[in-house]
């Protein structure tokens, strides 16, 4: 094991010296406490006549001094997968969060995982060949019911490590075992053996193989109108969410985690607030995932730095939380990341920079923020496994722009790399209209790639209809400005219209309650019901007009509140009373 | 090696606040240590930097009279802490924690570094206690629950000190068990002029509540590395208040501008990159390690809420300042200097303000069932107010239909009757002012009411008529 001696020391970031051989980001372990530092820069130092390694540490460095001893652990820097993720909460590195009242503060160098038992079941028998990435058992978590759809839950197989695969010379009976015991030999080509254990380490940085990508799927279904109707995004895609303070990403992130239709969430809390992850941990448990009739807890894995934690473990939480995703994407599922927030992510970046003396580029980032951005980015796919399956990594990334300025560098190179923009607007969120993803500067370039699935689902002018609301929202901004000069009493009657038309589906279409139990989530059919119904008003309100009806006729009819309100009143259940419904609309615009 | 006391005669640079000395000592990195040059004057500091020779000392306090040669460096052997006991309540600090009120020192029986340790956040409870604070926009738009931190984001001359103290002084618990119990306050001034932290002892003392208070008093007088400390002695003191003694804790922190212009001072000292206008690139984690002390922890019965203060430079929102803090603290109270000039009082601007934690502490259960819809009726409504008012503006309200109408007279009536108030107000007597006023609005604005709820409401105005 290399070892090193400290002689310089500031901040997060030290200096070593070593005789030893290290490697460029390599995994260390600082001290008595054993603090978690990685190298990230190797310079020879002649006057010794060994090495000197700069290395950034993730926790606190308070009481180190030189001196102090470095060992290096032979290994980039790598989280352990196993069972034992879903449903609990960690920290930047992976290291679970979870403890008594002893652990009320936490205090650097804690490295204790407990063990805890998990069942086993093997899926093969002696003899068989197994691939890297293939499952050679299975964890169940909790007691499985006989008659249970899920005999086996969520991500709960256990994998041959990708690099990994040979002859299974000899594998565990069914029991209990914890994460790191071997349950499974394998002897590969060149009769060379090792044995497998129910988890296995993995390199964060490094994406993990899969045996081929393909293109974007089927939606990431949100539940939200705004998203799943004018912007969708694709299972494997990616969509960043940026905001100013206060604009409403962080719930629309959790709204997203509570009802879209993946798998596994990866919710990320990236240098943000503590009270925001009590507040995860004290609601997800309580919800029920609408799929599988679980606790929504099940099928989430917390990674929580928040902003006060130290901020290198910040920069390494966000491929901590990605590398999670590929492994659960490895066994055959659907997942998506909530990563709040990349700025944040980015600031880390910068200010180890900073420390590291690298030459500052646009807005004091370092010039490679944008190679970094895309290698995040990039981990998004829609894949077939080693194994063979189909699984998919969805990315939706918040940013928090400076100043709501989203000229500024992580907004712009992360919409190189996004293919979904979910732009926040402080004028709507302070108008307490959520979610205030804002129409006009929005876009997705999904939505005609997912066109055709909305076709085949119920909907065959999805396309159209889509089109049509963007057109009216685009024309309602350019009439408000002319109201502006003119005044609305001055403008033609059928520019009232489109405000009026444009205002309902603002008011009855966009705004979704996150907190009203029938408006927080809408199924693919509700969304198709209402959409139709407003497409419909669209033309009835247009022929009423050439009727002879007036504006103001048309804005006093007490349907507009029924459709205003519609998101809330009529449940994914009760869709038969958009029937109603949509006679009455009929019947109160072909009045003469 | 043991750690000696002290070393003299090791300095070879003092440079602004940065001292470097020869590292004859074993001293491990962000350790306190008293620098004394020739005048006996002990000053704080702590070790910035450590190499194989030389130890970079940042000094906290003015550096002034200090030599190479004459000056001892005395070692803690610990990071900077504060001894803390029972009796802190009632005292009055300097930034540093020294008692300046000229009574006996404080008996310590626990000592805590005053950086803080991270609060874990599995292990922290979820903050829904609602607090009354007696302001309407605030209790019925914006609650405050207990755990949060929520700052008021102001401007020079706009009545902010006013407000806190007024919210300190006012806030309570509803139906809970221990409501009769006062917060415990600390107070902690940031490089403040002296006519605010006399103004905030006055009142206090005026109000008896003086006995329940801990002053922390960091003049603009003082220094301004001592000013980094202020919040954090302060936080300290109520950590020691929240978790150790077990009280409902607010601090009160003026002005966090003073404290951020010291950070920036501090990081120009010591050569460091600057970012946004000058101010260091990690201002935000810095911000973070105070902001988010606030917090309560699960079976613990004390709890921390902070208000802290901040003027915008040239009431810019956007300003680095005011913009760090908002993405760190769980919403804001912003106040408006033209309701100001109006004569209004208290001039929160309310569609900047926001309170995330507001929707885990309202609604059946905590406050009212039908408190959640008011207030989400009230700001769209204001909203669509303030926006008319814009167009109003322009082409004069005779361009305006009779709705837009309807809107205007709703906005300046809001303002004058629900923004501004005489004297503090139950949350069931701010609820009454807000129906009455939605009474004037036609059926199609408001859409974020249910037809029960209007029912309701209609029924009362009935009632009363």
């Amino acid at each position: 094991m290399s070892e090193a001696t400290i002689r310089w020391i500031s901040g997060p970031v030290l200096r070593a010296i070593s005789h030893d051989d290290f490697y460029m980001h390599e995994a260390v372990l600082v001290g008595e406490r054993g603090l978690q530092g990685e190298v990230v820069r190797l310079q020879a130092d002649p006057p010794s006549g060994g090495q000197e390694l700069t290395v950034q540490v993730f926790e606190e460095t308070t009481g180190l001094r030189p001196g102090d001893r470095l060992r290096g652990e032979g290994h980039a820097l790598s989280v352990r997968l196993g069972p034992g993720l879903l449903g609990h909460i960690f920290d930047g590195l992976l290291r679970p969060l979870a403890g008594g009242a002893e652990r009320d503060f936490l205090t650097p160098g804690q490295s204790t995982r407990d063990k805890p038992l998990h069942p086993f079941q093997p899926l093969v028998a002696q003899g068989r060949i197994l691939k890297g990435g293939e499952p050679f058992g299975a964890a169940q978590e909790r007691s499985v019911t006989a008659d249970g759809p899920d005999a086996v839950r969520v991500g709960q197989y256990c994998l041959v490590p990708p690099a990994w695969c040979g002859e299974v010379v000899w594998i565990a009976p069914a029991g209990h075992y914890d994460e790191t015991t071997p349950l499974c030999i394998l002897r590969d080509g060149t009769g060379q053996e090792r044995s497998v254990a129910m988890s296995h380490t993995w390199p964060v940085r490094v994406p993990r193989p899969v045996a081929e990508r393909l293109a974007s799927g089927p939606p990431l279904l949100t539940g939200q109108r705004i998203l799943d109707c004018l912007f969708p995004v694709a299972r494997g895609g990616k969509a960043t969410v940026p905001g100013g303070f206060g604009t409403g990403k962080t719930v629309l992130l959790e709204t997203i985690a509570k009802w879209c239709n993946a798998d596994v969430i990866v919710y990320l809390g990236c240098g943000e607030r503590g009270n925001e992850m009590a507040g995860v941990l004290d609601e997800f448990p309580h919800l029920e995932d609408p799929r599988s009739g679980r606790p929504l807890m099940e099928r989430m894995v917390i990674i929580a730095n928040t902003s006060n934690m130290p901020v290198a473990a910040r920069e390494a939480s966000i491929y901590t939380g990605v590398t999670v995703a590929e492994y659960f994407r490895d066994q055959g599922l659907h997942v998506a990341v909530m990563a709040d927030s990349t700025s944040r992510w980015a600031e880390a970046l910068r200010e180890v920079s900073g420390r590291l003396g690298e030459l500052p580029g646009e807005g004091g980032y370092p010039a490679y923020l944008s190679t970094r951005l895309a290698d995040f980015y990039e981990r998004a796919a829609r894949v077939q496994t080693l194994a063979g399956k189909g699984g998919s990594v969805t990315i939706i990334g918040a940013v928090s722009p400076p100043s709501s300025d989203f000229s500024e560098p992580v907004t712009t190179h992360t919409k190189r790399y996004v293919r979904n923009f979910w732009a926040l607007d402080r004028k709507r969120a302070h108008a307490r209209f959520y979610p205030a993803v804002d129409p006009l500067t929005s876009y997705s370039e999904d939505a005609d790639l997912l066109a055709s699935w909305w076709h085949a689902r119920g909907n065959p002018n999805w396309g159209k209809q889509r089109r049509r609301f963007l057109t009216i929202l685009e024309e309602q901004a350019r009439l408000e400005r002319m109201a502006m000069i003119l005044g609305k009493e001055a403008m033609p009657p059928r520019q009232q219209l489109t405000l009026l038309v444009a205002g309902l589906l603002n008011e009855a279409f966009l705004r979704q309650s996150a907190f009203a139990s029938k408006d927080r989530s809408a199924s693919p059919q509700k969304q198709n019901r209402m959409m139709g119904l407003l497409d419909r008003f669209m033309e009835l309100a247009e022929q009423a007009m050439a009727n002879g009806m007036t504006v103001e006729q048309i804005q006093g009819l007490p349907i507009l509140r029924r459709l205003q309100r519609m998101g809330e009143e009529i449940g994914d259940d009760e869709l038969a009373l958009f029937t109603p419904l949509e006679e009455s609309m009929e019947k109160a615009l072909s009045l003469p | 090696m043991r750690t000696p006391l002290s070393l003299t005669d090791a300095v070879t640079r003092v440079d602004g606040p940065l001292l470097f000395a020869h590292r004859r000592v074993d001293v491990g990195l962000n350790e306190a240590v008293e620098v004394s040059g020739p005048d006996g004057q002990p000053r704080l500091g702590r070790i910035a930097a450590l190499d194989q020779d030389f130890m970079t000392v940042e000094i906290l306090e003015s550096g002034t009279g200090l030599g190479l040669r004459g000056t001892r460096i005395r070692f803690l052997g610990e990071p900077i802490s504060f001894s803390l006991g029972p009796g802190i309540l009632g005292r009055v600090f300097d930034g540093v924690g020294r008692v300046t009120d000229g009574g006996p020192p404080i008996p310590a029986c626990s000592r805590m570094a005053v950086d803080g340790a991270i609060l874990n956040p599995m292990r922290r409870k979820k903050p829904a206690d609602f607090i009354e604070t007696g302001i309407s926009s605030i209790d019925l738009l914006n609650s405050l629950v207990r755990g949060q931190k929520l700052p008021i984001f102001s401007g020079g001359g706009l009545p902010h000190n006013r407000l806190a103290i007024e919210i300190a002084l006012h806030a309570r618990l509803l139906n809970s068990a221990d409501s009769a119990t006062p917060f415990a306050i600390v107070f902690a001034g940031i490089g403040v002029p002296f006519e605010t932290a006399e103004f905030f002892r006055r009142t206090l003392e005026e109000s008896g509540a003086l006995g329940r208070t801990a002053l922390f008093l960091n003049l603009a007088s003082d220094s301004s590395t001592q000013r980094l400390l202020a919040p954090r002695f302060a936080l300290t003191a109520a950590e020691y208040l929240a978790f150790v003694e077990g009280r409902h804790v607010l601090v009160i922190m003026t002005d966090f501008t003073n404290y951020c212009e010291a950070l920036r001072e501090v990081s120009a000292s010591h050569g460091e990159i600057p970012g946004r206008k000058g101010y260091p690139g990690y201002m935000y984690s810095d911000l973070a390690t105070l902001y988010e002390r606030a917090g309560s922890l699960q079976d613990k019965p004390g709890t921390l809420t902070q208000l802290p203060i901040l003027t915008m430079p040239s009431d810019d929102i956007s300003h680095p300042i005011p913009d760090l803090t908002g993405y760190i603290t769980e919403g804001q109270i912003t106040l408006n200097r033209s309701l100001d000039r109006e004569g209004i009082y208290p001039p929160v601007g309310l569609l900047p303000s926001l309170s995330r934690l507001m929707k885990d502490g309202i609604g059946a259960g905590f406050t009212h069932a039908d408190h959640p819809a008011l207030a989400n009726q009230l700001y769209a409504s204001y909203a669509r107010a303030t926006q008319v008012r814009l167009l109003a503006n322009v082409v004069g309200s005779d361009g305006l239909t009779p709705e837009d109408r309807c809107m205007l007279r709703f906005g300046q009536q809001f303002e004058t009757q629900f923004i501004h108030q005489e004297r503090p107000r139950s949350l069931e007597e701010s609820m009454a002012v807000g129906w009455a006023l939605l009474r004037q609005l036609p059926l199609t604005e408001l859409s974020r009411l249910s037809d029960a709820q209007i029912a309701a409401y209609r029924v009362a105005d009935a009632e009363s008529a």
